[in-house]
């Protein structure tokens, strides 16, 4: 589904990603771990898209098609979702309308007319209830006064509506408590299938313990380091990621 | 000849047109001596410094037109709000259009500035207000001098009028160049309501400049809604004055809806004579091309206990060029005055500009007043947000302006009016919204 080769990726001439490799078929859960400053989040973003950044080495290829060319819409078309870290506010623009705007775009980009507003009020009552979100918070503006929890709730929310085929969650787990990181993950969790992938970012194993995955790949100065089972974020978590480093300085 | 020297000299056929023994006429005289010493205001005046006239005087405008031109409803009900009940005031030309107009005598005068100008009946009220808040300064004074044609809205105490009154001007461009002087009066006595629609529109792109007067009048306890619609061509000019005198605890609200024109210049200016007034005044302009919106706003806080809430959005295309100037002043007596202003906006295009000035003037020590302004171009990661959803560039663009420009539209009365606006701004932002806000 998704293949990384040899990834250089740099914002104002200052590399970050340095020759990243990565595969994730269908059905799988990745995550990526690593220390702050590793790269984590510039990799999500320069999957999803982000202009900010560039790619000077390598490709992306994404069911068979290279998409470094690709805007981050046409990204998402294609199935594409990344979850953010700090989602942003956007005051104005209902959490409701928000959805409405996005899948019609997506569709409107695949040939298809706008869903039937039934249709859309069915689905969303359905989405919302996977993540226990009650019908208030989908008229207030997007993000807009939400707490850490609430954010990320909404975007695991957005997700269940896009059903992307790949789901990046960028720190979902970060600014979460017990309960909120539960919710989340059970969201998560519901959507898997064997034809969707998911690549959980994060620094902690805590979030791993809810969603399970198949590879854990360790980041350390924007190469992945190590690659391992789920066994690996254990080790991670008990022994820090001191180890890693020494590891690959040695 | 000078667009000056030539306003002046038709002084004279002016006068072949109206009553010159009215008590009107004298107003009119002093006023065409007092444009004659101040002139057109050029950049070197402080108010003018950003905005020039010098483009929009070198046309050779008829002041008077030749003859009288017809429309029919249909070819024009599109710039009406016409899924509601309404009067309507309508002028072609600068001339009265009975057949597009639904005036009213009916316990409230809605009529025509022309009639209440001549007849014995208006005297009165004529008297107590004409010209009596309108400013002394060389625009203001031209269309005094040249005042004979308007709406005349008179609203005596405890009414409630049920329906909005549209006052609409349009030009058929049958003259190559029209210069208009509409004059209006608005009164509205103790405990009255009334919500007024305003839309200046050219049919043509021959250039028209049309220079408005319009003084308003809150009497005690009156609510005055009113909204300007500017949305003309871009080879039509206005100049709006509006002078709006509150007695105490009325409430105005003007709303400015500026998206099309060469140049607009919105004079407004609030006058609070009475305690626990409330004035708001709120705008939305969101223009390109090369055209220019200048907002030059007057809040006069005069006595204590009272309001004035100030929220302009701006956003700027292309080489289009934007002003605000809002200024608030508090005298000394205004104690407890809470007086806010916001002016942010958008620019789009590296060569849009705008300039934006506050200028508080507080006299008072027991006041509470805020003002803000921000110049900025669109959130990056906003916009990565939205598009990161699937929704193409174009798309997130207009749906950031939607919400930068969404709450301005909260404070407007009228549904009918918030669905053609919003419209409006869909079509200015050439999106289409898949839901109404």
């Amino acid at each position: 589904m998704l293949k990384i080769n040899n990834l250089h990726a740099s914002v104002e001439d200052k590399a970050i990603l340095r020759g990243i490799n990565l595969h994730v078929k269908p059905g799988e859960v990745h995550a990526i771990m690593g220390p702050n400053g590793s790269g984590k989040s510039t990799l999500a973003s320069v999957i999803a898209g982000k202009e900010d950044y560039d790619v000077d080495e390598g490709e992306i290829i994404f069911e068979g098609e290279e998409i470094d060319d690709l805007g981050p819409e046409e990204r998402a078309h294609k199935g594409i979702f990344l979850s953010f870290q700090y989602p942003v506010e956007i005051p104005g623009v209902s959490v409701t309308n928000f959805i409405k705007t996005a899948i019609n775009e997506t569709r409107k980009a695949k040939g298809l007319d706008d869903m039937p507003a039934n249709e859309m009020l069915k689905l969303i009552r359905e989405k919302s209830e996977l993540l226990d979100i009650n019908r208030k918070f989908l008229s207030r503006s997007l993000n807009e006064g939400f707490s850490g929890g609430e954010k990320k709730r909404n975007e695991i929310f957005q997700m269940a509506m896009l059903e992307p085929k790949l789901a990046i969650l960028d720190e979902t787990d970060s600014g979460l408590d017990i309960d909120a990181l539960r919710i989340v993950a059970n969201g998560v969790n519901k959507l898997k299938s064997k034809d969707n992938a998911v690549i959980v970012i994060t620094h902690y194993q805590r979030l791993l313990d809810y969603i399970v995955p198949d590879y854990v790949h360790v980041l350390h100065n924007g190469r992945i380091v190590k690659s391992g089972s789920k066994e690996l974020a254990h080790e991670l978590e008990a022994k820090g990621y001191d180890w890693i480093k020494e590891e690959v300085e040695a | 000849m000078e667009l000056k020297d030539k306003l002046v000299s038709s002084f004279m056929a002016f006068e072949d047109m109206v009553d010159i023994d009215s008590p009107v006429h004298n107003i009119r005289t002093e006023a065409i001596k007092t444009f004659e010493t101040e002139g057109f205001p050029t950049k070197r005046q402080e108010a003018w410094k950003y905005t020039s006239l010098n483009s929009i005087l070198k046309h050779n405008y008829s002041v008077f037109p030749k003859h009288e031109n017809a429309l029919e409803y249909g070819d024009v009900k599109k710039y009406f709000i016409h899924d509601i009940d309404s009067y309507k005031i309508i002028f072609v030309d600068g001339k009265y259009s009975s057949h597009l107009s639904q005036t009213t005598h009916e316990g409230i005068d809605v009529c025509l500035m022309s009639a209440a100008l001549t007849k014995p009946k208006y005297r009165l009220v004529i008297e107590n207000y004409f010209n009596k808040i309108a400013a002394k300064d060389g625009l203001s004074s031209l269309n005094t001098a040249f005042s004979a044609e308007g709406a005349y809205i008179h609203i005596p105490k405890n009414k409630v009028v049920e329906k909005p009154i549209q006052i609409l001007h349009f030009s058929t461009g049958n003259e190559s160049a029209l210069m208009l002087q509409p004059r209006n009066l608005v009164v509205v006595d103790e405990n009255s309501h009334v919500q007024i629609i305003e839309r200046h529109q050219s049919l043509t792109d021959n250039p028209v400049l049309t220079n408005c007067v319009t003084e308003i009048f809150a009497n005690k306890r009156a609510i005055v809604d009113y909204y300007k619609i500017q949305n003309d061509r871009q080879t039509a000019s206005l100049i709006d004055n509006t002078f709006i005198n509150q007695k105490q605890e009325s409430i105005a609200k003007v709303h400015t809806f500026s998206f099309g024109g060469k140049l607009t210049r919105n004079n407004l200016n609030f006058y609070q004579n009475g305690e626990r007034i409330d004035s708001t005044m709120k705008g939305i302009t969101i223009i390109g091309d090369k055209q220019h919106v200048d907002h030059n706003t007057l809040v006069h806080h005069i006595e204590p206990n009272c309001e004035s809430h100030q929220d302009y959005k701006g956003i700027f295309d292309d080489k289009a060029t934007g002003v605000f100037n809002g200024k608030v002043i508090v005298e000394k007596e205004a104690q407890k005055t809470n007086a806010f202003q916001a002016n942010n906006n958008v620019l789009i295009s590296d060569k849009a500009s705008i300039n934006t000035k506050p200028q508080l003037e507080i006299f008072a020590d027991d006041v509470k007043c805020s003002h803000g302004c921000t110049i900025g171009q669109l959130d990056e990661s906003a916009m990565f947000y939205l598009r990161s959803r699937g929704i193409p560039e174009k798309e997130a663009k207009g749906l950031l302006m939607f919400a930068f420009s969404n709450n301005v539209l909260d404070s407007v009365a009228i549904p009918e009016i918030k669905n053609r606006i919003t419209k409006i701004i869909a079509q200015k932002l050439g999106v289409s919204i898949g839901f109404d806000l």
